[in-house]
């Protein structure tokens, strides 16, 4: 059993947030400076040319890249061995959030009662914490601000089970379409296939922690990432939808096996500014 | 870069009458900013008939949220938001005589048409460069509804603010004529506003 103390992790999260909202992974940054040399449209290419440089400022001044500093969107994979002392795990965590946010000069974008008084609660926390418990006695923190832009062109449904292959596409290929310029293209597209309703949409947000170019190790379903990132960028929605050939960057797919009646498919899209980071303790 | 047309606030009928889907423009001047929270009161108070806390007529209105400044700075990060949730209060705000608009995506058959008709522009900024467009804003104060927070209405005193005409006085609709001219898919286009 490995000792590991509440407040590392609080200090972890603070340090976390503030770092994701300032300065864009470098997979991401050099997707998008890859995709400013195959860009078909030249206003898709000033797009492109604007992020680039809204990237360089942000580093440089400090700056958040976008306002939506996001909900807190935490993945904790926790080891079996370790022990949390000196405090619960999930306080550990939001309190974190609210010390980030706060000594980061983030948004706070979180309100309290989702159809009551929308208060905000004034910390950005609570986040939205996703546990999961594995072998060894390390803890991985994983930390996505995720803007709302983005997240609202979520997209979930149940396919009958037959329908296969090709209903994934469509599905994937209509939540881009329709989404237009909402979600902030070039896109990051998160699927999620197979499980129920809850594991579907959940390993949908977990693929948006991979590394751009990164593929599932299963060859059927890297093929079929493949393929869905060509048909997506053959919509032509093009950067922030002005119409051009880079909607995605990259689309990553999960799968998980599923019930006999059914073909669940979850869409979650991350926007341009693809911010994740992550820590080990 | 594409040439840009420099663009002094208040907006004038011919400057909204030349400009055109796809024009780069700079604005200079002031506009204001709002987003949800904003535009529900300032349409409740309008259609209550109580004095509005600011004259919109001839207006830019800014839908965005900002980060908060550093010390020493006017603002933090500040890009637009997603415009369509702002779809149901805009063929009003137009009525009280808002002339332009900036956000991110597109809008909804209704909000067109409201444009046309009220012979107004809507503009995208890029989204998600809010660092970059910090450098745009010179000075920021708030001017009603302090208590909304980042959603309060701010006055921004705005220098050479990039943004792109997506839909005109005229009827036009960037988003769906780039997607038309750059769409390789065989998959049909979606119905308007879907």
């Amino acid at each position: 059993m490995r000792e590991i103390a509440a407040s590392a992790i609080t200090e972890t999260v603070a340090r976390l947030a503030v770092e994701a909202a300032h300065f864009l992974p470098g997979d991401v940054e050099g997707a998008i400076r890859e995709a400013r040399g195959t860009e078909r449209s030249p206003l898709g290419v000033q797009i492109i040319d604007e992020i680039l440089e809204n990237a360089e400022i942000a580093r440089e001044r400090m700056l958040p890249l976008c306002q939506d500093t996001g909900t807190a969107v935490v993945h904790v994979e926790l080891g079996q061995d370790a022990h949390v002392t000196g405090g619960y795990l999930i306080d550990a965590i939001n309190a974190g959030i609210e010390r980030g946010y706060g000594e980061g000069y983030l948004r706070n974008s979180i309100v309290d009662h989702p159809f009551g008084a929308r208060t905000n609660t004034g910390t950005n926390a609570p986040g939205v914490i996703h546990t999961e418990i594995v072998p060894g006695d390390a803890i991985h923190i994983g930390f996505m601000p995720k803007g709302g832009g983005c997240e609202n062109m979520s997209r979930y449904r149940n396919f009958l089970p037959g329908a296969g292959r090709g209903a994934v596409v469509d599905f994937v290929c209509e939540t881009v379409d329709v989404s237009g310029g909402n979600p902030c293209p070039p896109l990051v597209i998160g699927v999620g296939v197979g499980g129920t309703a809850e594991k579907a949409m959940t390993i949908a947000k977990h693929a948006l922690f991979r590394a751009i170019g990164e593929r599932n190790p299963d060859p059927d379903v890297a093929a079929l990432e493949g393929e869905l990132l060509e048909a997506v960028n053959a919509l032509g929605v093009g950067p922030q939808a002005v119409g051009g050939s880079t909607t995605a960057l990259d689309v990553f797919v999960e799968t998980h096996p599923t019930h006999i009646t059914a073909l669940p498919v979850a869409v979650n899209i991350q926007c341009h500014s693809a911010r994740t980071k992550h820590a080990t303790l | 870069m594409a040439e840009q047309t420099a663009i002094r606030l208040p907006l004038t009928d011919e400057a909204i009458a030349g400009l055109r889907i796809g024009d780069h423009v700079a604005f200079s001047g002031v506009i204001h900013t709002a987003r949800d929270a904003a535009h529900k009161r300032l349409i409740a108070m309008a259609d209550a008939g109580e004095p509005l806390p600011l004259d919109l007529r001839g207006q830019v209105i800014y839908y965005v949220g900002p980060t908060p400044a550093r010390p020493g700075r006017v603002i933090g990060s500040a890009g637009p938001t997603t415009a369509m949730r702002l779809d149901p209060y805009t063929p009003r705000m137009l009525e009280l005589g808002v002339r332009g608009i900036i956000g991110k995506g597109g809008r909804g058959p209704a909000v067109r048409e409201a444009l046309r008709a009220h012979r107004a522009v809507y503009c995208i900024a890029v989204g998600g460069t809010g660092a970059l467009l910090n450098r745009h804003i010179a000075a920021v104060e708030v001017v009603a509804f302090e208590d909304l927070g980042t959603e309060a209405i701010r006055r921004l005193d705005v220098r050479d603010f990039p943004a792109i005409v997506v839909n005109d006085a005229h009827g036009g609709d960037l988003l769906e004529t780039g997607k038309r001219q750059y769409r390789t898919s065989a998959r049909p286009m979606p119905a308007p506003g879907a």
